[in-house]
């Protein structure tokens, strides 16, 4: 057990710690953050859809973009699997289809950063996956 | 993935350690161990519908588990990422799901400063209270400012005693400051003994650190290094958090001699209390804690001058310690911005009594009755109509719906007859009778007073028995007045805050219902149908058919009948158990 002997040793402690509760502070957060839905039906994961969550959870991190990823149910575009949905805060949800990583690169650096549109955009007639 | 299970004492009476047992084992089933973590939280506050999962990040929100749901939780939420939908909190008035809590009627309105941490770090783990900025508060009260600095900030922050009376705080530390001694001590009055109140016990068994934390910055300000917490034995699971912090603490150094390298020394114990209600006065809590009879004493000497053993000793409610280290790393400023001109910051109520969403809140000061009742409230149970609010425990008294209106604040509530108190609020509807409230209170009182003075031992003692010579319908109006005029001389006479306050059930009662009095005693009716002694069974004759079901129920033989013909009931005999009532398929019988 390490003593906590000065101000120095605290603050460090708790750079140390604060990752173990990221996940449940970003939930906390979640309308003012970026939000990535992974759909993780079968026909998802088939396409790679779990890798992929991977890969955008450190593509997040390396861009310094705070962002909450979490799986959802099929979205009906099976065809187009893996298909994500995104919500920057201020802006209407959109769902990409077909993502590999490079697309993800795509959405991250041009989309989300700079709001520049990108192809792959799937119309959706719903605002958003669930209430 | 993060699974927050609530595992207050609520919860956990409704299973909620079998609930992470059964997350566990289906989480290592699935090989998902490593990349799920269950977390045990403190109190969630909606314990109407516990016990409480919570899923992070995606902020899902199940209410009323059961442990085998757990199974699919981990198959459906987890594996397929679809939402178990009749684990969803149901709107009541859209009749639709609302999975993220911030949606919900019961969150919208609340503002978390004690309770910041209840339902989100598991209360075990010293760790994640670190990352919460714990104990960062106390570094910085170490390094950065002197004992003066941290008083004036507090006294800034313009934060009230939380536990009822509502002195400022930044006083109480500076006048325990001011006052030199060998030794001083910090208490933390952890006797929490409303009836229907549990805020402080959430505190402890969801953030225990917090107190710990705020104690030692207390030791900090008014130089002391020892603290004490008095709680009671009937909290195994508070006490029970609250070692394990101090344990912690001091493992971590955070506890002990020269914490983080400052030369400033100190340790908390606790002391155990047996559950009596006048323990709750800081007197009597010091008394106790010698190992002498739970009495107050007259004040002054206050505590801060000559407390336990003797010594300056300055006493803070749970919740008000739990705002303190917000308050540090915030700021006065952050703070008295919230609440109202003279009543700065949150507060937090244990929600009761017939009300739909029964649970722990935290709200702004100045928040309406009507806001907390209806909104956060979810209203009244079975859409019966609002009666009256006892807001204060036995020391305070009954609100009604002119008072739906008014900021709740100190004064305010002082104003209206009733007190903030710690926080108790139980909510009653039409069905409640206020004169056996005030009885219930008053009986409340007459046990849990110590005896020391007499008006409190013998004078509520009498107007316990003048209210239930009214409730059995023996009253006059004669003792209408004599209530009124008792009260009033107890109030002005009692030694300690207890029996000053004591009668406040009856006087706000009389003031609010006196119709309701009137017609105890003059109609000798009892319109909710609470006072046995008033209440008459009767069968309609005309829907009667004679099954003898009533008759053959009733203990005391009182319905006389020959089958398939109308029975009656005789009323001298009846004992008005509400067995025939009960087994009358025709819905014969009834009170009047």
């Amino acid at each position: 057990m390490t003593k906590v002997k000065s101000l120095a040793d605290l603050k460090a402690m708790r750079e140390k710690f604060q990752s173990n509760l990221d996940v449940r502070e970003k939930g906390d957060i979640q309308d003012e953050i970026v939000q990535v839905k992974v759909a993780m039906a079968t026909c998802g994961i088939a396409s790679g859809a779990k890798q992929l969550m991977e890969y955008m959870m450190e593509k997040a991190e390396a861009l310094k973009i705070r962002a909450v990823f979490t799986q959802t149910d099929c979205m009906g575009h099976c065809q187009l699997e893996p298909t994500i949905e995104v919500k920057v805060p201020g802006r209407d949800p959109l769902v990409f289809g077909h993502v590999d990583n490079k697309k993800a690169d795509e959405i991250f650096e041009k989309y989300i950063v700079n709001n520049e549109m990108v192809e792959g955009v799937i119309p959706v007639n719903r605002e958003v996956i669930d209430k | 993935m993060h699974v927050l299970v609530c595992g207050g004492t609520g919860c956990k009476a409704s299973q909620s350690h079998e609930i992470v047992e059964n997350l566990k084992s289906a989480l290592v089933e699935n090989g998902l161990q490593d990349e799920v973590q269950v977390i045990t939280t403190g109190c969630f506050g909606f314990c109407e519908k516990g016990p409480i999962v919570k899923m992070m990040p995606d902020n899902t929100f199940y209410t009323q588990v059961k442990p085998e749901d757990a199974r699919t939780i981990v198959e459906e939420h987890i594996i397929k990422g679809r939402k178990v939908t009749n684990l969803l909190y149901t709107d009541p008035e859209t009749n639709e799901h609302v999975s993220d809590s911030k949606h919900m009627g019961f969150y919208k309105k609340q503002v978390r400063i004690a309770l910041r941490n209840c339902g989100f770090i598991d209360p075990e783990n010293i760790e994640e209270f670190i990352s919460r900025d714990g104990y960062a508060a106390l570094g910085k009260c170490l390094t950065e400012l002197k004992p003066e600095d941290v008083i004036q900030e507090i006294k800034l922050s313009g934060l009230r005693g939380r536990g009822g009376g509502g002195f400022p705080t930044g006083l109480k530390w500076e006048i325990a400051s001011k006052n030199h001694a060998d030794q001083k001590y910090v208490v933390c009055n952890a006797d929490e003994g409303d009836p229907g109140a549990f805020m402080d016990r959430s505190i402890m068994e969801g953030d225990p650190h917090t107190i710990v934390e705020a104690m030692a910055i207390c030791g900090y300000a008014i130089g002391a290094t020892k603290g004490l917490v008095y709680i009671r034995a009937e909290y195994p699971l508070a006490i029970e958090r609250l070692q394990i912090a101090i344990k912690q603490a001091r493992e971590y150094g955070l506890l002990g001699t020269n914490i983080l390298g400052s030369g400033f020394d100190f340790d908390i114990e606790l002391r155990y209390g047996a559950g009596a209600f006048v323990c709750g006065e800081e007197t009597a809590l010091i008394h106790s804690m010698e190992g002498k009879r739970g009495e107050p004493t007259f004040k002054p000497p206050f505590p801060a001058v000559s407390g336990y053993l003797g010594k300056p000793t300055n006493v803070n409610n749970v919740e008000t310690f739990a705002n303190i280290p917000v308050i540090i790393n915030r700021g006065a400023d952050w703070f008295n911005k919230i609440g109202t001109e003279k009543s700065k910051g949150t507060k937090v109520f244990a929600l009761a009594g017939q009300i739909n969403n029964v649970g722990l809140i935290e709200v702004p000061m100045g928040i309406t009755l009507r806001e907390v009742i209806y909104e956060i409230g979810g209203g009244i149970k079975d859409g019966k109509e609002f009666k009256a609010v006892q807001t204060g425990g036995p020391s305070g008294g009954c609100l009604t719906t002119k008072h739906l209106d008014t900021p709740i604040d100190y004064d305010n509530l002082i104003a209206a007859g009733s007190m903030m108190g710690s926080g108790g609020m139980v909510v009653m509807d039409e069905t409640s009778c206020m004169v056996s409230i005030a009885k219930f209170y008053l009986e409340f009182t007459c046990e849990e007073s110590c005896g020391k003075c007499s008006p409190c031992r013998i004078g509520n003692k009498r107007l316990c028995e003048m209210l239930t010579k009214i409730s059995k319908g023996n009253g006059t109006m004669e003792d209408l007045y004599e209530l009124r005029n008792l009260a009033a001389v107890i109030k002005d006479t009692a030694l300690c805050g207890l029996g000053q306050t004591s009668p406040n059930p009856v006087l706000s009662t009389l003031d609010n219902f006196w119709d309701e009095y009137v017609e105890h005693v003059v109609d000798k009716k009892c319109r909710a149908g609470v006072c046995k002694s008033l209440m008459r069974y009767e069968i309609d004759q005309s829907k009667c058919v004679g099954c003898t079901a009533c008759a053959r129920n009733c203990p005391v033989n009182a319905i006389k009948g020959e089958k398939k013909m109308p029975h009656t009931i005789d009323t001298e005999v009846c004992i008005k158990c509400g067995a025939c009532i009960e087994r009358c398929k025709f819905g014969a019988i009834s009170i009047k």
